[in-house]
């Protein structure tokens, strides 16, 4: 398997009134053409590992790792306009809320149309089959009126599937998604899953899958890293969880309610300050 | 005091984890006045306010001569000297005298048309944004007709029917003020009227007068302190202006616009006589600007609490 | 036995659009009750509805034998309280924990708020040392925890919980969800609980209803949930969905 994206000792590094913080405290994995999930509770780190890998992290914090390279470039090594021409054209991003990453004033179809062309020398109406043949693939059923929508008129899911639409229509090698489908409903989830899904395994995307959501994201991915405090606490095949060995994987896995399990009190998660270490 | 004990006082004060009401409420207050202190321009405008307050109380020890008596006969017009350091006016009384004192009637105005136009902006908006509805409708259309009329002019009109004079100036800015403070406060109750908090405290029985009161208004207060002390400088202006059109202040009390209006027949040959009390009213307007600004910062809820 | 909560043909319409369409439900008292469904299904809105905070357009509501009108006194808070989905959202910002817990207190005329204050931080396992910190000095959980102890202060008889651990991580959620139990078990108190999560219901709740798009779908115990005896599609798709992807190539 290719190495598409090789992360070494990743740190990221926070200033506060308290001195600095470290959200990220040397995350190493690398990713070939398949689906790889990070799992952690709020303040593990998992975003911001996502985030550092894009380049959106806010200016005032500070970055390092021993080696960070996508597809053999220099990731830390890049200028903001190499990392810009990777970042869409590549590398692609989906975030939980639709309604903060789509342009609130420009119809769907205008944003994936804009997004194509500047990544690809187009013609108006070719971009334009393009995106509406990108809205079906996504699933939407009538591609022609949700072309002219603006993203307030759709609903969380369409927006969610419209969002993916504009991401994948540059064609990216990566993708990258925060949360993608935590603001949805579990029926509506699984339909953008299923989208995801088939996408990758079509166009031969490598996916980094990020969710607190540890049985989602077992059930979607190939390999599952789970993150604590800004580390790898363990990292695991996907089909391999129910013989997680961290207590931390194991906790987080049992603390759950399960329809067919009547647990009174639910076992709870018993921190331990050597997991952080 | 040792460094370890002002080290210690400040864990206290910043403690995440206060032992009583009191150590809670000053530890706010501490954030809030690091934060302030922060910027520097803020502080320098809180100490132009100081200083203004300090000359206002210490006036008679400061003030070399009377504001009103002068030496007709042989101190007219004099320029700024060792004797008199702002120079004297048509009625030869001593400038700086005269602006020590009129920081008095600088002060009165301000704070009187800030304890009365506030509340009243306060409780109209709030009243009016919780309420919703006929009450909304009604108390905004009374606020949207004052706040059609242009201020100094609304200003005129009212000193024109109670007659010139100090008290009634300072009543007529404040019955012209408070338009905008009703509609910030209004805004303000709008965005947190729906809000969970406040229908938890619904949901305890609360009666919409002890919510409006208690859990409204102190949200609202420090945008609408920031707009007042922003709006210092303006009413500070009006107030000069109308003394500067003699329907201010009456001679000989020595308020500042009334200073300029006389000043100006000699603008050009004793440039002192408007200049000064100008330049009083230019740095305290700029004070209150300063520290207007400074406290958005310390204290816009925006901003964040942490 | 008269009904803890009774809501017989409920509509509830904002602005024309019509929320809730004619629901109907039984609480006994002391029971654990659960409603489920996707958003815009309602079933926020029919325990708004019940607690006054949602306009309602025909129907009935009683609680404890006791019709409700269109406005609730006093008498009824102490009743009936709720917690919020929303942990960040639903303390004042500017409120200590104390001044949180004093407010209810004294709208009730309470005198003993000092013992009381003290107890409902103790039950709700938070301690002294919580008791002048600020919403903002608190996690998601801790905050929650404040909620419930705000809620259960004036002593209530039947508690509403709004999806009242969807914000919080799994790990928290199960010990808010373990504490809500307690209290239940202690206070012997009557629960109607909503959440998206099938699993939470099953195993908060005795009897839940599945609800969708402002209707009842159906009605079911817990134990038909667990053993898959579910009669209606709609449901039956919610099971699979909860059991997380399934791969179809």
């Amino acid at each position: 398997m290719s190495t598409l994206l090789d992360v070494q000792d990743l740190r990221v590094t926070f200033p506060t009134r308290i001195g600095l913080v470290e959200a990220v405290r040397g995350v190493s994995f690398s990713l070939g053409r398949e689906r790889l999930g990070i799992v952690g509770e709020s303040g593990s780190g998992k975003s911001q590992t996502g985030r550092a890998i894009m380049g959106l992290t806010p200016p005032q914090a500070r970055i390092s790792a021993t080696k960070l390279t996508f597809d053999g470039i220099d990731l830390l090594a890049a200028s903001p306009r190499e990392r810009r021409a990777l970042r869409g054209n590549r590398i692609a991003m989906i975030l939980q809320d639709p309604k903060y990453s789509l342009d609130p004033v420009m119809s769907i179809g205008r944003q994936i149309v804009e997004t194509l062309r500047t990544h690809e020398k187009v013609s108006k109406a070719q971009a334009r089959e393009r995106a509406l043949a990108m809205l079906e693939a996504v699933q939407i059923r009538d591609p022609k009126r949700v072309f002219d929508l603006h993203p307030h008129e759709v609903s969380g899911g369409m927006g969610q599937r419209a969002m993916i639409a504009m991401m994948l229509i540059a064609g990216p090698e990566m993708m990258i998604a925060d949360e993608p489908t935590s603001a949805l409903d579990v029926t509506v989830q699984l339909e953008v899953l299923g989208i995801l899904d088939r996408l990758v395994s079509q166009r031969g995307m490598g996916l980094i899958f990020i969710s607190h959501d540890l049985r989602l994201v077992s059930s979607f991915c190939d390999r599952v890293l789970v993150m604590y405090a800004g580390k790898v606490v363990e990292q695991l095949k996907a089909s391999e969880l129910s013989q997680a060995q961290h207590p931390y994987t194991r906790g987080l896995l049992n603390c759950m309610p399960r329809i067919d399990a009547d647990r009174h009190p639910l076992p709870v998660l018993d921190r331990k300050p050597e997991w952080a270490a | 005091m040792s460094a370890g004990a002002v080290q210690s006082r400040r864990d206290w004060l910043l403690s995440e984890r206060p032992a009583s009401r009191v150590q809670a409420r000053l530890g706010r207050a501490y954030v809030a006045w690091r934060r302030f202190t922060a910027n520097r321009l803020a502080f320098v405008g809180l100490l132009i306010i100081l200083a203004l307050v300090v000359v206002a109380a210490l006036a008679d020890v400061l003030a070399p001569y009377s504001p009103t008596i002068g030496d007709l006969k042989n101190a007219r017009l004099m320029a700024p000297g060792a004797a008199h350091w702002f120079g004297t006016d048509d009625l030869g009384r001593d400038i700086y005298s005269r602006i020590v004192y009129g920081s008095r009637w600088t002060l009165y105005v301000v704070i009187l048309v800030a304890i009365i136009a506030a509340p009243i902006g306060l409780l109209v908006g709030t009243v009016a944004g919780y309420a919703g509805g006929w009450t909304d409708a009604i108390l905004m259309r009374i606020t949207d007709i004052f706040l059609a009329f242009p201020k100094l002019v609304l200003a005129l009109a009212f000193v024109a029917a109670l007659g010139p004079g100090i008290e009634n100036a300072v009543i007529a800015i404040a019955i012209t003020s408070w338009p905008p403070y009703a509609r910030i406060a209004r805004a303000e109750t709008l965005t947190v009227r729906n809000s969970d908090y406040i229908k938890a405290v619904q949901l305890m029985g609360a009666s919409p007068f002890r919510i409006v009161l208690r859990h409204i208004m102190p949200l609202c207060i420090s945008s609408l302190i920031i707009r007042v002390t922003l709006d210092m400088a303006g009413i500070i202006l009006t107030a000069a202006g109308l003394g500067f059109l003699g329907l201010g202040a009456q001679p000989p009390l020595p308020e500042w616009g009334a200073m300029i209006a006389s000043g100006r027949r000699f603008i050009l040959d004793q440039w002192w006589v408007a200049g000064a009390p100008g330049a009083a009213i230019l740095i305290v307007s700029l004070g209150f600007n300063l520290l207007g600004d400074g406290l958005r910062d310390a204290l816009d809820p925006r901003s964040g609490d942490q | 036995m008269t009904s803890a909560i009774s809501v017989d043909r409920l509509e509830v319409i904002f602005d024309r659009f019509r929320a809730l369409k004619g629901v109907s439900l039984d609480v006994e008292p002391g029971e654990s009750f659960g409603l489920v469904g996707e958003s815009g299904s309602g079933k926020s809105t029919l325990l708004r509805a019940i607690v006054g905070l949602a306009p309602v357009a025909s129907g009935s509501i009683a609680v404890n034998g006791k019709t409700l009108g269109p406005r609730r006194d006093k008498a009824f808070y102490r009743e009936v309280q709720m917690v919020f989905q929303d942990p960040y959202g639903s303390l004042h910002p500017r409120q200590t924990v104390d001044r949180l817990l004093q407010e209810p207190l004294a709208i009730h005329g309470f005198a003993d708020s000092e013992k009381r204050i003290e107890r409902a931080l103790d039950e709700v396992g938070l301690g002294k040392g919580f008791r002048f910190r600020y919403a903002h000095q608190l996690s998601g959980g801790q905050r929650q925890r404040v909620a419930i102890a705000r809620a259960l202060i004036l002593e209530p008889s039947i508690l509403l919980l709004d999806e009242p651990t969807s914000a919080l991580d799994a790990s928290v959620q199960a010990e808010v969800l373990n504490l809500l139990e307690e209290v239940r078990r202690r206070r012997k108190l009557t629960f109607l609980m909503v959440s998206h999560d099938l699993a939470i219901i099953t195993h908060m709740c005795g009897r839940l209803m599945v609800m969708q798009g402002g209707e009842a779908v159906e009605n079911l115990a817990a134990n038909d949930l667990v053993e898959r005896r579910v009669t209606k599609d709609y449901t039956r798709n919610l099971l699979k969905a909860s059991e997380g992807f399934v791969r179809t190539t």
